[in-house]
């Protein structure tokens, strides 16, 4: 029997609704949806602790904590790092370090300031001469995360708010008349 | 040995080199020392069969404001005993041999004594600012250092 409608057979049942998601076959958004979801979903971060928050950065990607779920893993190089967590004190010997590790990493570059003595040199504010007050005086930091040092939970909810602001980026300005 | 017995046989040995005994309130006891016999009485120290101290525990500088010392905390393993040596220096100029010779481990100790107190430890193998940046200007351990404004543009 034929199920041709035009041979008089029955109409076959509705291919069902594109799944939306994963596992989808096909996505319909704009330009910028698309590309912020990817950079979002592979936030590479730079190996780099410089203090006690480092011992809690290695939880928070270890099994327990898994950074990994969120596409977040570690790379030993700049070049292949998308995101720095600034986990640490930063001394000013170290501090023309950092500069330069910033500097080796490629655009698009995200600053994650992790701890008390990233953000504002925590107890070591007042009467140090060698503790930089605050990474933000070197480069430019998107989100900070106070804690000393954090919990992985605050850690995650960091990139979580990082992933907020990728997810806020547009990537094509308009067109000035 | 009991360091009274130590500073005795040093005192015996060195004469006028050896000043005095500080016990009261130091565990161990400190024995002072002049800057020109610290050479020969740590030498000694260590290769003396009776004292025997083969391990330099730590070497620290310290300010009074009016002069500076050096307080060297020795400990023998094999003698399971422990005695300090103090050399005080004068403010201007701070100055006494190094003692990398006979612990090698004093070099690290001295370094960081001069990178932050500007003690000048004279024959040392290798004496260079160990913590702080090669560009430095002063040492910050100091009870009159002032702090700069900036280092290398970046607020301090």
């Amino acid at each position: 029997m034929s199920t041709d409608p035009a041979h008089g057979g029955a109409a076959p049942p509705p291919a069902p609704a594109a799944p939306f998601g994963p596992e989808a076959h096909v996505m319909v958004g704009n330009a910028d949806m698309f590309i912020n979801w990817a950079r979002k979903s592979s936030l590479w971060y730079l190996l780099f602790a410089t203090a006690c928050c480092g011992i809690e950065l290695m939880q928070t990607g270890a099994s327990r904590y898994d950074l990994d779920r969120f596409g977040a893993v570690f790379r030993a190089t700049p070049r292949q790092s998308d995101l720095m967590i600034v986990a640490g004190t930063i001394t000013h010997k170290m501090a023309e370090r950092v500069i330069r590790l910033y500097e080796q990493m490629p655009e698009p570059k995200y600053v994650l300031s992790m701890g008390s003595c990233a953000n504002t040199g925590g107890p070591f504010y007042k009467d140090s001469y060698c503790v930089v007050k605050g990474v933000d005086l070197l480069i430019p930091v998107d989100v900070y995360v106070p804690g000393c040092p954090p919990r992985p939970e605050a850690l995650i909810d960091g990139i979580l708010k990082l992933q907020k602001i990728i997810e806020q980026k547009r990537n094509f300005a308009a067109k000035k008349a | 040995m009991e360091t009274q017995a130590i500073f005795e046989r040093l005192k015996e040995k060195f004469g006028d080199a050896v000043a005095e005994l500080q016990s009261e309130g130091f565990r161990p006891a400190f024995v002072v020392v002049a800057p020109d016999g610290l050479p020969g009485i740590a030498r000694f120290l260590r290769d003396d069969p009776a004292t025997k101290f083969d391990s330099l525990m730590s070497l620290s500088g310290v300010d009074y404001k009016d002069k500076f010392a050096v307080a060297y905390h020795l400990h023998s393993l094999a003698m399971r005993h422990a005695i300090g040596i103090k050399v005080f220096l004068p403010r201007e100029n701070p100055s006494l041999p190094s003692v990398d010779a006979v612990w090698p481990a004093a070099n690290f100790m001295e370094r960081e004594a001069f990178d932050l107190y500007g003690i000048d430890f004279t024959g040392s193998k290798d004496l260079r600012r160990i913590l702080l940046p090669e560009d430095w200007v002063g040492h910050p351990l100091r009870k009159d250092y002032k702090y700069p404004d900036f280092y290398h543009g970046i607020k301090v």
